[in-house]
Order: structure tokens, then C-alpha cells, then sequence
């Protein structure tokens, strides 16, 4: 349910442009009429509003907004809660919509901080240098990826090579890997989910970032994680990815080794931290140059032993 | 100028204004989404971006080829309609000529409400009933389908048929059913040779705009589809449309990406799908009223 920002902005538009045809449709009556115009012209004025005030948080020092990764935003948002409680009248509004949108918030300036699941790429840097914007980055969480299948499939134990294959599409029964005569129906997140291009690098093309290696065609692409956990639980023969944050008892966790002579490892907080568990990624916290003042305490918060209590709370791993 | 008068210009322009509002919103739609689209094809051919059979918009170069999210709308559009065109037809004519008045009241509200259910509930309803049942029903490996998708568009798009047919219905002259009838025709040899033929152009108006509310749908089918985006053989696999593939990517879209703009160019594909789609509905409206 986390992906669901865009297309809830889709439908709430429909709701603006249904509610203004309705007016329009009575309009015969001038005093609605020009009650529909300036309902109008209000959400005009609003949209602009919106898009227009990029010194929106300067002018309301006491005012943050928080956006980008989706694997990231109950961990921001258990951050706000906590933080606001020990300086009140600090306002702080969290968003997700993923790592991309929140680089492009921060360039525009929308944001204060911009939640992020991948490092920002080179075309952003230039982008939010054009705008005078310097994006600076901080490691605040690390996130072991788990593999997980249904609880009715044998298989315990995958190699990264294993894994590679079976992404690829060149395993396509279960047999071949120890487990039951069925096809194996692989489970992605959708292909600019920060989740699913740390799973394409660092597994498919094994560290090589522009290497030819691709997701099967015809891997299904889930719009979120939790759907990806929901069709685990249902289909014996899926095998899906999401962060360590979303394991459940409903699923079973596959234990991964680098190669055939490593031992296979569970993801766990210790194995993710001492980087047994091969399938791991750092989180980051993008600013507008150093942070300062609200934003610096926020960050300092972060850093401090309750921020990284939090970490550790929300299931992902906690840097110190 | 007496204020009298002034006050008559001023209504008299803001009506005007309201009265183009909703013309000047779809051009600027156009024009803003035809800026954005028409950057893709600096770099990438027309050829290549219709014809082309993979989908990997993030990958170095980006491959952006949408026939299968074109092959795959198209399915799971063809699917709901062949299931909900003669489902609404029939359940017009039911409501129209058959059922007792006090019960087709009772019928009209359901449709209503039918059409009044977010697509996001209807697409969580599918996928944890049809998504299993498929499964289970056809021992296929997955319930993500296009089938999944065109059962849970063919709902949506039922209330769109049956009001519409039902009007239709209902706008065929009297007299012609008094004089079939008149001249020893049953009740159903009235409906199916005389009836239907005076409401043809009405209900091919209203799958029409089935269709179109069906190939726009987004929520609904991202859910329950699967979004692989393979060239689809039958109904049984998973798909991935049009409007998923944008619901889905543009939040993480690189902007000023090619990506980006390839998004926007799937906008404009869909733009020109729906226009045709509401232009021959509208034409057969036409036909209809002309008679």
C-alpha cells in the first residue's frame, strides 16, 4: 500500500476535475456559476501555491518536510514522531513516492531532506547543481534484502549465483534447485523502486552496475512490497525480494551465500552489520549542503542513541 | 454605466469563463503532455518505441519498447469487454422491459453504488478473491492474470453499459412495441427483432464508452495483473497496461530522463487511444438521435 502517492494524486485530481464539471454542468445559474468560478480559481491558485514556494520552509524555520524512498518512510516517520516530541512546535511532514522523488523535491526545493534507498545518480547531481542545490549525503540505516518463498516450499538455502539465475529466468522449475516439480514465478518490485535496482546490481549483474544483465520479462512487477509479501504467502511456487523491515511469520526467509564454499546466512541485524549477509545496502539521508539549524538538530537525532534505538524498531539495522 | 449593468457584464463573463473552463483544461492537458512526449524522440525513433518488444526503462541505454504494454492494455480491455458487454446488455434490457417497476428501482440504486466503488477497493477485493481463485481454478502458477484484470474492469465498466443501454432502451419509440406486439409478436421476439435494433446505435455508443473507461483504468489493474511486460499469448498470463506502467514509474522517474519522457509519450499513446474511442461512441450517439 506504500506506492499508492502517485495514483492517489491521480484520483483526487479526477475528484477536482469532476467536482468543477459538476459546477460547470449548473452554471445556467449565475450565483453558482460564479460560485464554480472562484472554487475554480481557488484550486488554481492552490496547485500554484504549491508548486510555486520553494521558500516555503526557509520563511517557517520551524517547519520540515521529509520525502522520497517508500522502504524508508515509516522509519522517517517514526524519526519525526520521537523528534517532535522533544522539541515541540517543530512541524514536520513526512512523504513517500520513492528515492526519485525525493531527489527531485530536494532540487526543486519542496523538501528540507530527501529520504533515499540508492545513492543519487549522476544526471540529479547536474540537475540540482543547475539549481544551485548541493546535494549532500549521509549513510543513517543499513537494510539487508531478503529472499522469501512460501512456507509450504522445501527450499532453504540459494546461492547468489542460484539467485542470479533464477531472477534471469534461466532456472524456471524448482526441481533444479532442490525443491518441488512446479515453475518458479518470480516476484519484483517495480523496475525504478530503489529496492529493485540494488537487487539488479548487486545480485543480477553481481556489483557491475552497467552490466547487460536483466530481470526475466516475465518477472511480475509488484507495486509494493507488502503486495509482494501477500502473494508469497498465497503462491507456493513465487519467490519474491523486499527489505528485512517487512519479514513475517507468513513467509519463509531463504538463507544466502556469496558463493558454493560460503556459509548460507539468514538476514539478520548482527549478520547485516558485520556484512555476512551478502545482500545489504546502506540508506541515506540527502540534504541541501551541510545541515543546519532545525535541520542539523534533526540529523544530530538521527545519530544519537534514541534515532538509532528507532532504526533497530522500524527492523532495519542500525549504522553504530 | 449603471450597477445594474455592471453587475450583468461581470456574471455574464464569469459564466463565460466556467462555460470554457473544462476546453482550456484539456488543451493545456495536450499541449503540456505533447511538449513533454515529443523530447523522447530525439533520441529514440518512433519505430522503436511502438514496435519495440522490451520494457526496461531504467537499464543503460534505456530500452523502451511498448508493444507489449499495448498488446497488454488491448487484452485485458478486450477481455473485460467480452465479458461485460452482453452482461450489461442483458441486464438492460432486464431492467428496461422486463422486471417489475418497484424492483427495477432497487436494481437502478445497485448499479449506481456498483459504479460508485473506488477502483483501489475493487482491485484489493480482487486480489484476495479472483487472484486465488484463478489460481486455483485453472492450476495456472499464478492468479496475477490478464483474466484477473479484465474480470475486475468488466464490474467497473458495467454500470457505464447499463445505464446507457438502459436509456437507449427506454428512448425507442412506443409505438413500435405496441404495433409488434399488435401484430401477434411475443414479448421476446418484440425485444430481439424490433427493440434491439432501435436501440443499436445507443448500446454500441454505451460499450463504447465502456471501453474507454475500462482502457483508462489504473488502480484496479495494477493490482491484480502481474505487470510483466511480455507480449501476452492468452488471457492466462500476466500483462502489464498502459496506464500502470505510468502510475507505477513516474514517481521514481528521473526528470528530464529519457524514461521520463517516454512516460509521456505512453500518456499521449493513451490520449489518442481514448479520443478515438470517445469520437466513434459519440458518433453513434449521434446516429441514434438523428432516427
Amino acid at each position: 500500500m506504500r506506492k499508492s502517492i502517485a495514483p492517489r494524486a491521480v484520483l483526487s485530481l479526477n475528484g477536482a476535475l469532476s467536482l468543477i464539471g459538476t459546477l460547470l454542468r449548473v452554471s445556467a445559474r449565475p450565483l453558482i456559476s460564479a460560485l464554480s468560478l472562484i472554487c475554480t480559481l481557488a484550486l488554481i491558485g492552490g496547485a500554484l501555491a504549491v508548486s510555486s514556494t520553494p521558500a516555503f520552509a526557509q520563511q517557517k524555520a520551524k517547519a520540515l518536510q521529509i520525502k522520497g524512498s517508500d522502504t524508508m518512510v515509516n522509519l522517517g516517520q517514526a524519526w519525526a514522531e520521537a523528534f517532535s516530541k522533544s522539541h515541540p512546535g517543530v512541524n514536520i511532514a513526512v512523504t513517500g513516492g520513492g528515492s526519485g522523488t525525493g531527489f527531485s523535491a530536494l532540487i526543486n526545493g519542496t523538501c528540507d531532506i530527501a529520504e533515499s534507498s540508492r545513492a543519487i545518480e549522476a544526471k540529479e547531481i547536474a540537475q540540482a547543481e543547475a539549481k544551485g542545490v548541493k546535494p549532500n549525503q549521509e549513510t543513517v540505516a543499513l537494510d539487508g534484502i531478503a529472499i522469501v518463498v512460501n512456507l509450504k516450499n522445501p527450499v532453504k538455502n540459494l546461492t547468489i549465483d542460484q539467485l542470479r539465475e533464477i531472477f534471469m529466468g534461466n532456472i524456471v522449475n524448482w526441481k533444479t534447485i532442490g525443491g518441488a516439480n512446479k515453475p518458479i514465478v518470480i516476484l519484483s518490485r517495480e523496475f525504478n523502486s530503489g529496492t529493485h535496482i540494488f537487487f539488479k546490481e548487486h545480485v543480477l549483474r553481481r556489483g557491475i552496475a552497467k552490466g547487460p544483465e536483466e530481470f526475466s520479462p516475465a518477472a511480475l512487477m509488484m507495486p509494493s512490497s507488502q503486495a509482494i509479501a501477500d502473494e508469497i504467502a498465497g503462491n507456493e511456487n513465487a519467490v519474491g525480494y523486499y527489505g528485512m523491515g517487512y519479514i513475517s511469520p507468513r513467509q519463509k526467509v531463504i538463507a544466502v551465500a556469496k558463493d558454493a564454499k560460503s556459509p548460507f546466512i539468514e538476514p539478520t541485524i548482527e549478520a547485516v552489520k558485520s556484512s555476512l549477509y551478502p545482500i545489504s545496502r546502506p540508506l541515506y539521508i540527502y540534504t541541501n549542503g551541510k545541515p543546519q539549524g532545525i535541520i542539523k538538530e534533526f540529523m544530530d537525532f538521527v545519530y544519537s542513541k534514541e534515532g538509532q534505538e528507532i532504526v533497530k524498531k522500524i527492523d532495519f539495522v542500525p549504522i553504530k | 454605466m449603471s450597477p445594474r449593468k455592471i453587475k450583468e457584464f461581470v456574471i455574464e463573463k464569469l459564466i463565460f469563463l466556467s462555460g470554457i473552463a473544462s476546453i482550456v483544461f484539456v488543451v493545456l492537458i495536450f499541449v503540456f503532455l505533447l511538449k513533454e512526449g515529443i523530447s523522447l524522440f530525439k533520441n529514440h525513433g518512433l519505430g522503436d518505441f511502438l514496435g519495440g518488444k522490451l520494457w526496461y526503462p531504467v537499464s543503460d541505454p534505456p530500452k523502451l519498447g511498448i508493444l507489449p504494454l499495448i498488446l497488454g492494455s488491448l487484452l485485458v480491455t478486450a477481455g473485460a469487454i467480452a465479458i461485460a458487454v452482453p452482461l450489461g446488455i442483458a441486464a438492460a434490457f432486464y431492467i428496461a422491459e422486463i422486471v417489475h417497476p418497484k424492483v427495477r428501482d432497487l436494481l437502478k440504486s445497485c448499479v449506481e453504488i456498483l459504479s460508485a466503488i473506488p477502483s483501489v477497493v475493487l482491485g484489493f477485493i480482487g486480489m484476495v478473491t479472483i487472484v486465488p481463485f484463478i489460481k486455483k481454478f485453472f492450476g495456472i502458477p499464478t492468479g496475477l492474470t490478464a483474466l484477473t484484470g479484465s474480470i475486475m474492469l468488466a464490474f467497473m465498466a458495467l454500470p457505464t453499459i447499463i445505464s446507457i443501454s438502459e436509456d437507449a432502451i427506454n428512448s425507442v419509440p412506443r409505438e413500435y412495441k405496441e404495433g409488434a406486439l399488435a401484430l401477434g409478436a411475443t414479448h421476446w421476439q418484440t425485444l430481439h427483432r424490433v427493440i434491439i435494433h432501435g436501440a443499436l446505435p445507443g448500446i454500441i455508443a454505451a460499450a463504447m464508452l465502456g471501453i474507454g473507461r475500462v482502457f483508462g483504468e489504473t488502480m484496479a489493474v495494477m493490482m491484480v495483473t502481474g505487470n510483466a511486460a511480455v507480449i501476452p499469448r492468452t488471457l492466462l498470463q500476466p500483462v502489464r497496461t498502459l496506464t500502470a506502467t505510468i502510475a507505477a514509474e513516474m514517481g521514481e522517474a528521473v526528470r528530464g530522463s529519457d524514461h521520463y519522457y517516454a512516460l509521456f509519450a505512453i500518456g499521449i499513446v493513451l490520449f489518442v487511444i481514448s479520443f478515438i474511442i470517445n469520437i466513434t461512441a459519440d458518433l453513434f450517439l449521434h446516429r441514434g438521435k438523428r432516427r
